[in-house]
């Protein structure tokens, strides 16, 4: 099959059998997470490590890291059309491209994760109003359906569909109200990101998580959704940086990377204060008065002091620091050190809220609560990260996923 | 879920909850409805155009 009407002018492409190969590689791993899936929906969560102490694990951490990553999409459209950052139009395709990849998978890894995906709809239906996280699934759902809306133009974008008038008209009317939608990505993704902290936040029972309230919101709604704004546009230009690396070209212009660096450098640096004096006010006055000193939440192998130190100083002050600095920013491999290292931090918070919350003893007698997980749930874990591969060397092969991709390689 | 479902209860949980969902609900399904139709309009008009031009 010729495939040159489907691939955008002016840009040049990897041959076919290439790609084939890529795509293959991507595909056999997405297989053995499928066969993973299958095992678990077919014979049950019998399949999992998951425990009486362990409800929540490795998929929830999953689910979490995979929402507060895709925070990229969210406040790039807020940047752009709120705010009125017009340069980041040029990234804003590819933050929606991960957008979708990520609530996607955070909605299939829950599909998974409730056992019985066929009474999903229970949640609309028959919603317990006083859980955050009936919250949650509301706003998880209907943000998805945003991050679809956003990601249809684009799709029919390609020359192919664009020949068809209705399509491209479609094309160019969901363009026109796309602020509108955006905003409505914005209201949506304050609250179920800030309702994923919340949940942590109300555990009155896990001196752990519990944290002090503003009205009925902890401090830990405020700071997760402070974090994934601050982190997601990190791993949005760690992406665009990979995507440049294996199609060795250059995608996105410095000054449009610069930008977005230097917004989530204040981002970080901000939220990693407030996280600090959050941590500091838990340490000192809350767990204090639940009985706990604060090392006593660390006296494990695995969770010791060093976990809470590498998530705020190394993955949270290191990269804050170079990301606001001029040199810093325009040093590639610093650049490149700081979103590594904003990425694993708003992973590490992820995994500290969800699993060391489980870990932690809650009496003298009890000892850690350890849990391993099951090849079917790391399986299930690496699947998306398989899936948003092949979603990405789709888009970037058949869309025109960065607008400035021809002027940076003109074709001879 | 519906206010009339044996479910509901007219207080400020069911209301704040679920009256947030059906008003994101309803701000999507206006905007797809809005694009979609004025697509149609717009193409219709556009293929009018065409084959005016061709006559």
């Amino acid at each position: 099959m010729n495939e040159t009407p489907l691939i955008p002018a002016g840009v040049k492409r990897c041959s076919k059998w290439q790609f084939s190969l890529w795509m293959a590689a991507a595909t056999a791993v997405l297989l053995w997470g499928v066969y993973a899936m299958y095992l678990i929906w077919y014979k049950g969560l019998n399949q999992t490590n998951m425990n009486d102490a362990y409800g929540f694990a490795l998929w929830i951490w999953a689910d979490l890291a995979v929402i507060a990553l895709g925070g990229g999409a969210f406040f790039s459209g807020f940047l752009t059309y709120i705010v009125g950052k017009n340069e980041l139009k040029n990234i804003i395709n590819l933050a929606v491209v991960i957008g979708f990849i990520c609530y996607s998978s955070a909605l299939l890894i829950l599909a998974i994760d409730v056992g019985q995906p066929l009474r999903a709809w229970f949640i609309f239906w028959h919603a317990n109003v006083h859980s955050m996280l009936t919250e949650v699934a509301f706003c998880l759902s209907c943000y998805f359906a945003v991050l679809t809306i956003e990601f249809i133009p684009l799709i029919l974008e390609n020359p192919k569909l664009a020949q068809k008038p209705f399509l491209h008209h479609l094309s160019h009317n969901m363009h026109g109200i796309m602020a509108i939608f955006a905003a409505t990505g914005v209201f949506l993704s304050f609250f179920h990101q800030g309702s994923l902290g919340g949940v942590a936040g109300v555990l009155y029972g896990r001196p752990f998580a519990f944290r002090e309230h503003i009205l009925i919101w902890p401090f830990t709604f405020f700071l997760f959704t402070w974090s994934a704004a601050a982190c997601g546009p990190c791993f949005t230009i760690l992406v665009t940086k990979i995507t440049e690396m294996i199609t060795r070209k250059k995608l996105v212009k410095d000054n449009v990377i610069q930008l977005f660096a230097k917004i989530s450098g204040w981002m970080i640096i901000t939220y990693i204060i407030a996280k600090t004096i959050d941590t500091l006010y838990w340490a000192f006055v809350t767990a204090p008065g639940f009985g706990f000193k604060l090392m006593d939440f660390y006296t494990s192998d695995t969770y010791n002091i060093g976990l809470l130190f590498a998530e705020i100083v190394i993955c949270g002050f290191i990269p804050g620091l170079i990301l606001i600095t001029k040199r810093g920013r325009e040093n590639s491999f610093l650049l490149m050190t700081a979103v590594i290292l904003a990425v694993i931090g708003v992973c590490l918070n992820r995994w500290v809220m969800v699993l060391q919350v489980m870990a932690v003893p809650l009496f003298s007698f009890n000892d850690w609560y350890t849990y391993m997980p099951s090849w079917q749930e790391v399986a299930t874990t690496v699947l998306p990260l398989a899936y948003g591969i092949i979603v990405i060397s789709l888009a970037h092969r058949y869309l025109p996923v960065f607008p400035q991709e021809k002027e940076l390689n003109p074709i001879d | 879920m519906f206010p009339f479902c044996f479910e509901w209860a007219w207080d400020i949980s069911h209301m704040v909850f679920m009256g947030g969902l059906w008003y994101a609900l309803s701000i999507i399904g206006a905007g797809m409805t809005f694009a979609i139709v004025k697509s149609v309009f717009d193409s219709s008009a556009g293929q009018d155009n065409q084959e005016h031009g061709h006559h």
